[in-house]
């Protein structure tokens, strides 16, 4: 097998949430830190999809901007085909990094400039590294590229604003595809979406992917959409990954009680009457994180060692789960 | 057979504008029975929300109430004065919104605002009322409920603001309650409690529920019968069961199809070509025409209304053709 496109080792970024200097003189305030990622690992291998699912909050997002570069980690390393991300970021190979990986963001309001032509928008990355020279060529590809994702030549002309949330993310994904990645991060590119919309959307990808063996990391809340795109799913709890497994190991025989219960937790839309267990309590302050496994105080398998350490990972045939209940053999 | 609860007869709402009026619910009838969960689902712009805000009296002006009659047990109450209408929200109309957090005055504790609406709609002293607050409270399924009543609205998660959302507009204990996407601003695992609360605590109050939402999974987790609407239409309405298994408009096909579902494997979702017409360009015919794989001459004419097909009915004039090859 080849090595893998993308390659994440104990990856962690820690944020300062601290009061002002001054107030924590005066008042006696410690400094505060949130760990939103805490020592994830994983691989996604080429032209696979990787797909993060958890609740507000898990870290998903954070990890989306670690790997294209948006943040710096606190720890851990991001491998992308054998280098080392973040080194490459910092030198003068940054740009042709940068040419390789690109991203989607959830919400095609914000993320498109409004004052811009789509053909300048589109055109930016272009420009950017140089890889069309005069106006006609890059008219030309900027239609190529809105015509790969199902819009019209004509549409370069317009703002914006003339189109629906579902078009404004095809213009997302055109840019997105304009320097010929090998890797996209995908955050949530379908939530502001309308479900015949996001089918529309989804289908995109998808293509998009066999025909240019691409390789996504795809971050969402929504189970049924990530069963629908995932190769692989990550599942994250409080900034640590709980559970990695192939989509049809992990919908089919989850492991980690939090999988479990974000299982149980979907509406049951084909109304067939199957058991469910009720969902219990809500995601702790990631301020203070529970002690040992963080999952303990909604877990129905807590025992006195989950209050107390904290779970490693560990590789059951292509799973890996992170649950001293599993490791025990007591679920 | 009881009388409906709550009748809505040829509904039809409209904006005027500089550039003319735009109509953004047309024709729209329906009722729900004492008691029992209405879903009404769509996408954005579908006309559903505002659906909501014509039966609490709520339109945002310039939007009005053009035709047609609501009626809530047997009284009409499109017309109603100003007054008259905030007297009777609240006490018999309950209303539940997408984002707690606006819901909710952030400068009053939990405690005084349910208060505050119990004495407006109750006869009750302020211990009396108090009591019934701290009642309300723990029967929504908040733990401690004496500290969480002296508590701002900031010091709650949101999924424990949405369930003192639902303990203020069960104060008055209304017939009905109407709740605008109460879930979509929650994550799943909280948004299975909080559909599980709603439907505990309207059945054991016996209120009516009109629950508007996108998710067509809350739909089937909760409602009774379900209207599905489009561009300011209902496109078809019937039990929840049929709709989901059987539906009849080509639009609720494309719907479900769209939606992923988590108990099959499809290489490809199905995908309804286009995107739901702007108000101010509602084609001729059935609005959906444009985007419809089964179209034909009489759907690009002439307007197809509500017609029984099987269990649902269903605005589509295949609906009838059927019948007539049936017949």
């Amino acid at each position: 097998m080849s090595a893998p496109l993308v390659e994440v080792r104990d990856l962690a970024k820690t944020f300062e949430v601290s009061s002002p200097w001054l107030n924590r003189v005066l008042e006696g305030k410690p400094r505060q830190f949130v760990h939103a990622v805490d020592g994830v690992s994983f691989e996604i291998a080429r032209g696979r999809t990787l797909a993060l699912v958890g609740e507000s909050g898990c870290g998903k997002s954070t990890v989306a901007r670690l790997l294209v570069g948006l943040y710096a980690p606190t720890r851990g390393t991001v491998g992308f085909d054998g280098q080392d991300a973040h080194k490459t970021l910092a030198s003068s190979g940054a740009r042709a990094l940068h040419r390789r990986m690109q991203m989607i963001f959830q919400d095609p309001y914000a993320s498109l400039n409004p004052r811009w032509k789509v053909l300048d928008i589109v055109a930016e990355p272009l420009r950017e590294h140089g890889l069309v020279q005069g106006k006609a060529a890059v008219e030309a590809r900027v239609a190529e590229l809105l015509q790969s994702v199902g819009l019209a030549a004509a549409d370069a002309q317009k703002f914006p604003h003339q189109f629906s949330g579902g078009q404004r993310q095809r213009i997302s994904i055109a840019r997105a595809l304009a320097t010929q990645p090998e890797f996209l991060v995908c955050d949530e590119p379908t939530s502001a979406l309308d479900v015949s919309v996001q089918a529309q959307v989804l289908n995109i990808m998808k293509d998009l992917q066999r025909e240019r063996g691409l390789t996504y990391l795809f971050i969402s809340h929504n189970l049924a959409v990530v069963r629908h795109v995932a190769d692989e799913v990550g599942v994250m709890y409080l900034g640590r990954l709980v559970e990695v497994a192939p989509k049809a190991e992990l919908f089919a025989r989850p492991r980690h009680p939090y999988t479990r219960m974000l299982l149980d937790a979907i509406p049951d839309i084909r109304m067939s009457g199957r058991a469910r267990t009720p969902v219990q309590g809500e995601v702790p302050n990631p301020l203070n994180p529970p002690s040992g496994c963080s999952f303990h105080p909604r877990c129905p398998h807590a025992s006195e060692r989950c209050r107390s350490e904290r779970p490693q990972q560990l590789a059951i045939g292509g799973v890996r789960v992170a649950c001293h209940a599993v490791e025990e053999g007591r679920i | 057979m009881t009388p409906p609860l709550l009748e809505v007869k040829d509904l039809r709402v409209e904006f005027p504008t500089r550039r003319g009026t735009l109509v953004a619910l047309d024709g729209v009838s329906f009722d729900i029975a004492p008691g029992e969960v209405l879903g009404v689902v769509g996408e954005s712009g579908a006309g559903k929300s505002l659906t909501g805000a014509a039966i609490i009296g709520l339109l945002e002006p310039p939007g009005r109430i053009a035709g047609g009659e609501i009626l809530l047990a047997g009284r009409r109450i499109d017309n109603l004065p100003h007054e008259q209408m905030r007297a009777l929200r609240g006490r018999r109309i309950g209303a539940i919104f997408q984002d707690p957090l606006t819901s909710l005055n952030p400068l009053y504790t939990v405690g005084r605002q349910l208060v505050e609406t119990i004495r407006t709609h109750l006869p009750l002293s302020e211990k009396q009322a108090r009591e019934r607050a701290i009642a309300l409270l723990a029967d929504t399924g908040i733990p401690a409920p004496e500290v969480r009543f002296e508590q701002y609205p900031h010091q709650f998660s949101g999924g424990m603001r949405q369930r003192v959302v639902i303990a203020l507009a069960l104060a008055a204990e209304p017939q009905l309650i109407v709740a605008d996407e109460p879930t979509t601003a929650l994550d799943v695992s909280i948004q299975a409690q909080i559909i599980t609360l709603l439907k505990r605590i309207c059945r054991e109050h016996g209120a009516a529920v009109m629950l508007v939402t996108h998710d067509m999974g809350v739909i089937a987790e909760t409602c009774d019968r379900v209207a599905v609407m489009y561009a300011g239409r209902i496109a078809e309405i019937g039990p929840v069961a049929e709709v989901i298994h059987r539906p009849a408009h080509p639009y609720t096909v494309g719907l479900m199809g769209s939606i992923p579902a988590m108990d099959e494997e499809r290489e490809r979702l199905l995908q309804i070509d286009g995107a739901m017409p702007r108000l101010s360009a509602i084609p001729a015919g059935c609005a959906f025409n444009p985007r419809c794989p089964h179209a034909f001459e009489r759907c690009r004419s002439e307007r197809p209304e509500l017609m029984a097909g099987g269990a649902t009915r269903a605005a589509c004039w295949r609906v009838e053709e059927s019948k007539a090859v049936l017949a």
